[in-house]
């Protein structure tokens, strides 16, 4: 379909945090942050700087993790006043309500959304599709898009452009589609992709894996017809400041919040 | 001041909270008709389902005690919806304070409408000091279309009203508590708005 309308909604742009035990991992090259490992710090940063959303990726395995994690969200919620997601491990409706009710905006399940897919329906009837996104990791076997699980080392064999069909259905409010050939090349985002996933779900899509250079993002906005676009090591090295970043793509004509 | 944040168990409330102690203020939190009546100021969040969440406000009774409030009183996002005539989203009627029907988005764009847009058209105190075309954060499938209540306008499929007011009652679609310094400042103006 082709859709013609007024859009003054804004590309969005995305930091995403990794988080370990409470503390953000991926080596930090922050002078300005008292503490580089703290993750409300570096939010609150991110946030000033302009970035229009804030994921929280919780890649710790301890049984203390959702205490933890809990603890964070609120941390959170009481210094950044912009939206942010909490995603990693996310596998069971009582683990939305104590992440939601501690002051997230939003979740992201992935591996467990796979395994049940019905986790979905539960999530967007209880809590409504708005704070639901689905995380999609995929890459290209024999040239076919293949969903993967646990960060993209577990292949399965189901095509990413039927369970994003499927996630839409079973009410996901976002896709976060994460390209594992794209992850960390700094090549570009998987634009081919991301246009088809964007013209086949009505929901908005986050293109994640591969930002490398300014351009890497305008061209997810313009080819692959993302709604949004996620990043991590490029914004924690310092390798691009948030703000350039909006003011290269406004100068290309792509609607920011500045 | 006694600020009273509505809690009839839709969505995230805390963040509310959060922004109005990140002002300077504290807020309580509570479905208790009594303590909503003597409050200064009253906010009505909200967020998920029109119907179930008229439903909740029923089995309270708070739908009976909003309308009657004389204090300054803020709905945000579904809360504004839950404010007006009706809605078309679970076929549910309203608390009637606002003179308009909320309807859906078309398929012509992606909804929810998720994420940050433009506010225009603003006149209102709610808006002092908040500049025109000034980015707010949504996240939506319904909205109140264009009416003569309407205090600020957004584009979206349509141009319709992200903002009304009627006498002491104001509804915002946007999320203030979300939406960075300027809607720190909105809550703010809120907050200081003189009870007639």
């Amino acid at each position: 379909m082709w859709k013609v309308m007024i859009i003054m909604l804004t590309k969005r742009i995305i930091p995403c945090l990794d988080i370990k035990n409470g503390r953000t991992v991926k080596g930090i090259n922050f002078l300005d942050l008292r503490d580089a490992g703290d993750p409300v710090e570096l939010a609150e940063l991110y946030a000033k700087e302009g970035a229009d959303e804030l994921v929280f990726l919780d890649i710790s395995a301890t049984e203390e993790k959702r205490k933890t994690l809990a603890g964070l969200v609120r941390s959170v919620a009481e210094k950044v006043d912009i939206p942010f997601t909490v995603g990693g491990g996310i596998a069971s409706v009582e683990d939305v309500g104590i992440l939601l009710h501690n002051g997230a905006d939003k979740v992201s399940v992935n591996s467990s959304a796979v395994k049940n897919p019905g986790l979905i329906d539960d999530l967007a009837g209880r809590f409504g599709s708005q704070c639901v996104v689905v995380a999609v990791d995929a890459k290209q076997v024999n040239g076919e898009w293949l969903v993967h699980l646990v960060g993209g080392k577990v292949p399965t064999d189901i095509r990413l452009y039927d369970w994003v069909r499927e996630v839409e259905q079973r009410g996901a409010g976002e896709i976060l589609f994460t390209s594992m050939d794209h992850d960390g090349t700094k090549g570009g985002f998987a634009n081919e992709a991301l246009v088809k996933i964007s013209g086949m779900v009505n929901i908005p899509v986050i293109a994640s894996g591969g930002a490398g250079n300014m351009q890497h993002f305008a061209d997810a906005f313009t080819l692959g017809k993302a709604d949004a676009a996620l990043a991590a090591s490029v914004f924690h090295f310092k390798e691009m400041d948030i703000r350039d970043l909006k003011m290269f793509l406004k100068e290309l004509g792509v609607v920011v919040r500045m | 001041m006694n600020i009273v944040i509505i809690d009839y168990g839709a969505g995230n409330i805390q963040s509310i909270r959060f922004a109005i102690e990140r002002l300077g203020y504290e807020a309580v939190l509570t479905d208790n008709a009594g303590t909503i009546r003597q409050a200064d100021k009253v906010i009505f969040p909200g967020v998920g389902e029109a119907g179930s969440a008229m439903r909740k406000l029923r089995a309270t009774g708070i739908d009976r005690v909003i309308p009657e409030l004389k204090q300054p009183v803020l709905g945000i996002c579904l809360g504004m919806q839950l404010m007006c005539k009706s809605s078309e989203e679970g076929r549910t009627k309203g608390l009637g304070i606002f003179d308009v029907d909320i309807v859906r988005f078309s398929d012509q764009v992606k909804v929810p409408q998720i994420g940050w847009n433009q506010i225009s058209g603003l006149k209102s105190p709610l808006f002092e000091g908040v500049k025109e075309n000034e980015f707010m954060y949504l996240v939506h499938s319904f909205y109140a279309p264009e009416c003569s209540e309407a205090i600020a306008l957004t584009r979206y499929d349509v141009e319709y009203a992200s903002a009304l007011q009627k006498d002491n009652f104001y509804g915002v679609q946007f999320h203030p508590e979300k939406s960075s310094t300027a809607g720190a400042r909105i809550l703010n103006n809120f907050l200081k708005i003189k009870p007639s």
